[in-house]
Order: C-alpha cells, then sequence, then structure tokens
C-alpha cells in the first residue's frame, strides 16, 4: 500500500462564494486527506457544485484560501497553477468528454500536450488506461455519441486518469448508472484508490456508494460544512437533514444493501 | 529528484539482466521509450537467441501506470520473441497496481480495409450524389409536413403559436434592421459610384439613375438581404433546432404529443416570410436612397432630378418583381435551416458542419430560385 500519512492535499479555509448574487458558501472549512476517499452530500442547491467548482478554479472566490497540495490557488502564478492542474483529474457529471474526439483521443488529449510522448506509447497508455476502467480496448476508435452512459463516465474516468493524478474530483459519478454499474463504479474507485493511491472528492447523493467506498463524509448545509466523519458519525448525527438523510425513506429501503457495503468497507480497514 | 533507469547486460545461458531504478513515472515516460527500446535490441543474432529476461525492479523508488506498462511492455516484447521473463523484486505496494495494467489486453479488432484510388473515387462521387438526392427529398418532406402543419394550425387556430412567432419576428426582423439598412445603403452608394465613374465617358451619367433603380428594385434588394438572413438567422435557427435536437428536448416534446414542425418550424419560418419582406422594402429604400446621395455628391445629379427620372424609368411592376421573389425566398431560407437543424447529431461537430452548410445551400438555393424567376418573368414578358 501506498504510505497514507495523514498530511491534507486539499484545505479550504473559510470559504465564501457568491454565485449569482446570492451568498451560497460562507465559511466553508474542509480538508482531503492523502489517500482517502472524501464523499461530499448536501441537499441539491446546497452549493456541493459550487464548492468543487470553486476548488478546480472554475469559479471566483470572494474571501477564504483553498490550498492544493501545498500550493495556495489564489497567490499562485500561472505556471504553479499550470503544475497543479496535472495533478488533478476532474470527472464532470455528464463526462464532458470532447465530442469531435474518439475516446481513445479523448484520454491521449492530456497526455499528448503535457507528457509528449512517442504516438505508439501515447495510444498504448490510452488503451491501457481505458482497460483499467473496465472498457474493452475496441471503445477507443468509438465517438462519445456511440457510447452508453455508463461508458461515457468510464471513459470520462478513463481520461481524468490520464495522467496518474494525485487527486480526483467526482461530480456524482454514480448519477444515471444502473444499481450493477454503480456497484461496479464503487469498486472500481476503490480498486484505483489501493493501486494509485489517489486521494479523492466525490460529490454524491448514491447512498449505496457511500457505504460502500467512502473513508469519511462531509456534510453542506445553509453554506457550512456541519458535520464530517465516518458513516457512523452520519447515522448518529443529531441534524435534521442528516437525521432525515440517512434514516429517510429512501435509506431504509436500502438498508440491506448498506450492510453489505459496510461489510466491504471494514474488510478493507 | 532521481531520473528514471534501466542497465541491461548479458547473463549466464543466453539470459539478459534487465535492472530498472529511479522514479519510473509519467514524467520520466519521455526518457524511459528510448531506454527500453534499446534493451530490446541486444540480442544480436550471431550471439545466439536470448532464452531467459530477468527484470529485477528492485531499484525501482515509484511506480505509476506509465511505469508499470513500460515494465510490462518491456516484459511482453521479449515473450512475443519466445524468450522466459520473469519480474522480481517488485515493492509489494506496486503488485496491485502493476497485475491491474498487466491484465490489460491492449488488443484493438484491425480496421475494416479501406478502397483506394479508382474505385475510392468512383464511391465518394456515387456518395456525394446520394446525399444531394436525400437532401433533396428531406426538404420537399419538410415542406410537406410544414404545409400539412399549416394546415392544421388553420384548422385550429388556437393551436398556432404565435407568441413564439412574434419572438423571432424580433429577432430575424427588427433587430436585423439597422445591418441590413447600412449594408444595402452602402451597395446602393457603391453601384452609383461605379455607375457614374464609367457612364461618364459616354456623358451618359443620368442613366445611373434607370440602372440604381432596375437593379435594386428587381434583383439587388431582395439578394443582399437573403444572404444576410442566410447568415444571420438561418444559422441562428440550425443552431437552435440543432442543440434541442442534441438535448433531447425534440424527443421530448414529440413524446407529449406534440408536432415539432408545428411547435418549432412552422413559427420561426412563418417569421422569416414576414420579415424578409418587410427587410427587402427597407434596404430596397435604403439602397435608392444611397444611390441618390451619391449621384448627388458625386455625380452632381440634383435629388429632383434624380427623382423625376426614376419616376419615369421604374414602375409598380419593377417594385413587384422583386417584392414577389422576397418571401419564396424566405421560405428556402427557413426550410433549409431547419431541415439541417433536425439532422444534427449527438457531436459539437456535427452541429458545427450542419450550420455551415444550412447557409451555404440556402444561399445556392436563393440564387438559383433568383435565377429560376429571372427565366420566368423574361418569358411572360416583365
Amino acid at each position: 500500500m501506498p504510505t497514507r500519512s495523514e498530511d491534507a492535499v486539499i484545505k479550504v479555509r473559510d470559504l465564501v462564494v457568491d454565485f449569482a448574487s446570492r451568498r451560497v458558501l460562507n465559511g466553508v472549512n474542509l480538508d482531503l486527506k492523502r489517500g482517502e476517499i472524501l464523499g461530499f452530500v448536501g441537499a441539491s442547491g446546497a452549493g456541493k457544485s459550487v464548492l468543487t467548482r470553486t476548488i478546480i478554479g472554475l469559479l471566483p472566490m470572494q474571501q477564504g484560501s483553498i490550498e492544493v497540495l501545498g500550493v495556495e490557488l489564489s497567490k499562485a502564478s500561472q505556471a504553479e497553477r499550470q503544475a497543479v492542474d496535472r495533478r488533478w483529474g476532474v470527472l464532470f457529471q455528464q463526462g464532458a468528454l470532447f465530442s469531435s474526439l474518439t475516446s481513445g483521443k479523448n484520454v491521449e488529449f492530456p497526455i499528448r500536450e503535457y507528457l509528449r510522448l512517442s504516438p505508439k506509447l501515447t495510444t498504448e497508455i490510452a488503451i491501457s488506461k481505458l482497460e483499467m476502467v473496465g472498457l474493452k480496448p475496441d471503445v477507443y476508435r468509438n465517438y462519445p455519441s456511440e457510447l452508453s452512459g455508463g461508458m461515457i463516465k468510464r471513459v470520462a474516468l478513463a481520461r481524468a486518469l490520464a495522467l496518474d493524478p494525485e487527486i480526483l474530483f467526482l461530480d456524482e459519478p454514480t448519477s444515471g448508472l444502473d444499481p450493477i454499474s454503480a456497484a461496479e463504479f464503487d469498486h472500481l474507485l476503490l480498486t484505483l484508490q489501493e493501486t494509485l493511491g489517489i486521494s479523492v472528492f466525490m460529490v454524491t447523493h448514491d447512498l449505496d456508494s457511500l457505504h460502500r467506498t467512502c473513508d469519511r463524509i462531509a456534510v453542506l448545509s445553509e453554506g457550512k460544512i456541519v458535520e464530517v466523519g465516518n458513516m457512523d458519525v452520519m447515522l448518529a448525527s443529531q441534524h435534521p437533514w442528516l437525521k432525515e438523510y440517512f434514516h429517510g425513506e429512501r435509506a431504509h429501503t436500502d438498508f440491506q444493501v448498506a450492510i453489505k457495503g459496510r461489510r466491504v468497507t471494514e474488510k478493507r480497514a | 529528484m532521481t531520473a528514471a533507469t534501466l542497465d541491461h547486460g548479458p547473463s549466464r545461458d543466453n539470459g539478459l539482466d534487465l535492472k530498472a531504478g529511479g522514479r519510473w513515472t509519467a514524467v520520466h515516460a519521455r526518457t524511459l521509450e528510448p531506454l527500453i527500446d534499446a534493451a530490446s535490441h541486444t540480442g544480436k543474432p550471431g550471439q545466439g537467441e536470448v532464452r531467459r529476461v530477468v527484470f529485477d525492479a528492485s531499484q525501482v523508488e515509484q511506480l505509476d501506470t506509465y511505469g508499470a506498462w513500460l515494465i510490462e511492455r518491456t516484459l511482453r516484447i521479449w515473450k512475443s520473441r519466445g524468450a522466459e521473463t520473469e519480474l522480481v523484486g517488485l515493492q509489494a505496494s506496486y503488485r496491485n497496481l502493476f497485475e491491474k495494467v498487466r491484465a490489460g489486453q491492449q488488443k484493438l479488432t484491425p480496421l475494416k480495409y479501406k478502397q483506394t484510388g479508382l474505385v475510392a473515387t468512383f464511391e465518394s462521387v456515387g456518395r456525394t450524389m446520394m446525399a444531394v438526392t436525400t437532401d433533396l427529398t428531406t426538404i420537399f418532406q419538410m415542406a410537406g409536413q410544414l404545409v400539412v402543419a399549416f394546415l392544421s394550425v388553420c384548422a385550429h387556430p388556437r393551436r398556432f403559436r404565435i407568441t413564439s412567432m412574434v419572438n423571432h419576428l424580433e429577432r430575424v426582423c427588427w433587430h436585423a434592421v439597422p445591418i441590413i439598412l447600412l449594408i444595402t445603403f452602402l451597395i446602393g452608394a457603391i453601384i452609383a459610384q461605379q455607375g457614374i465613374f464609367h457612364f461618364r465617358t459616354f456623358g451618359a451619367d443620368i442613366y445611373v439613375v434607370d440602372m440604381v433603380g432596375v437593379l435594386v428594385l428587381r434583383e439587388l434588394g431582395v439578394l443582399i438581404v437573403c444572404i444576410m438572413i442566410a447568415g444571420r438567422s438561418g444559422s441562428a435557427y440550425t443552431a437552435e433546432l440543432g442543440s434541442m435536437k442534441m438535448r433531447e428536448e425534440v424527443d421530448a416534446l414529440r413524446t407529449m404529443g406534440f408536432d415539432p414542425i408545428e411547435v418549432l418550424v412552422l413559427p420561426r419560418i412563418l417569421a422569416l416570410m414576414i420579415a424578409v419582406p418587410i427587410l427587402t422594402f427597407l434596404g430596397s429604400m435604403a439602397a435608392l436612397y444611397g444611390g441618390g446621395l451619391v449621384a448627388w455628391l458625386y455625380g452632381g445629379i440634383d435629388p429632383k432630378i434624380f427623382m423625376s427620372r426614376l419616376h419615369e424609368s421604374i414602375n409598380g411592376q419593377t417594385f413587384a418583381v422583386g417584392m414577389i421573389k422576397a418571401p419564396f425566398m424566405a421560405l428556402i431560407i427557413g426550410l433549409v435551416a431547419c431541415m439541417e437543424g433536425m439532422q444534427v447529431k449527438g457531436s459539437a461537430e456535427s452541429l458545427g458542419a450542419k450550420t455551415t452548410d444550412s447557409v451555404v445551400k440556402s444561399i445556392f438555393l436563393v440564387i438559383v430560385i433568383d435565377g429560376l424567376f429571372a427565366v420566368f418573368f423574361a418569358s411572360v414578358g416583365i
């Protein structure tokens, strides 16, 4: 196992972000530790995507600081920023594959831009990545419009993993997948965490996914992080929204699966 | 930071020892590739074949998927040459990663054989011809659907989307007025200037008024406006409908029991058919104004003389010939734009290609229709 030191790869401090002239985040503090999978939950519209997009630099922040891999992003130079960009991978909710390129070329894109390997090796690496996320090598030649939703997510994951990033951002990776594909995705994520030692920041609404994969869960409500901890902390929490979330109707129907999922987590630990 | 290294040397019994060290990671992949190539070309035929390859990875400090694949690639090269391969000394923590990469097949099914040369040329000509036929059929199909939608709206006037049509009318007509006025004004001015410049040598300056009047009212006014509208509004229609098609909005409409032609296409095309005649009229007036201004300032033709000369050279018929063409051309622009929009497939590239096609085809067809009208008017003697 790669070393799992307790240092944080992402440190968010007192973050304030306005979006569409509304204060969405009001003093967010959050750490992503090296090698952990952090699940990030919150009601729809609570600002989960806003926080993710602020960390990866797509939205401006009003106050606070974000430190990624030891680099304070608001003070970093262009070159430092770019160096950080290379060390994280982002999986967007809809995949965001370039529709004019084949899957293979999508995965090759960052490799070609940053590493300048020989075309043969670039292709081999791209195929290797596609196979790692559980696709057949022939998907290499398919255009995104020829793929199913689950396959698009996998190709997008392969592209996010193209440069062997240290941090992976996932925006609702299992939404729109059938339960079997979602379970496979969770399994894939655990394998990647084990083999590559990746730190994962995952926005999700999928309770099974939270049970199965996440080391810690952070909860966003009314612009602040109201609870951080493992599943037991979540289940014991007295926060009204959390009680509804983890003990509500949907949670109970999935109870059996959830228990099984927790066993997997325990086995890993 | 230690760079990645790969040493190689022969061992006993036709063996080869490979010794890897340093960081086998993405950043070093570029330097590692030639090292691997060098290590793969050692066993020369004279010295006997390499039977056994031992890859010692004990000095590898860091490994990622790139390094893992490079190791696996080296091993596969030797395996394919019939050598026995062995990987020793890989740190336990990297074993999982290596196994994951090793599991990859890396086999693409070979591409289908592609025709080249003469056959391919004929094939592509044939395909283009077929595409032209399909295009024509689709335009007629769209026109037919449009007529059906129009009739059904006539039968149930409440179903007509008046708000949508007014909205489109504002965008294609009202918002287009300034640019149309400017362009046609300039065109009128340029024609008058050129005419005066050349007619002056014959002392026939005054005939410039006839030329400007007839040219603008019969041909140029409507043509310039149509070309502008095809580029301005036709492309917008294609892009709008295309992105709606891409995001399955059109399918959503259909499942709710609405006819996309009636809801999306009909208001757009009707708006165009109202807008183009209005714009043609405004454009023609602006062109005449431009021509008159230049004739006065550059050619010394007094506005009063210009007006009376214009009155003699043109009549209501000249004006009508230009105006009558306008709605037909609007129909063609709208049909082509909507047809192309509805044919957009999933990719951003296809949206771009269809938008280009829409503008090119509608301008081409506008000019063809103009030619047909010219033939028609000539034969009826107008």
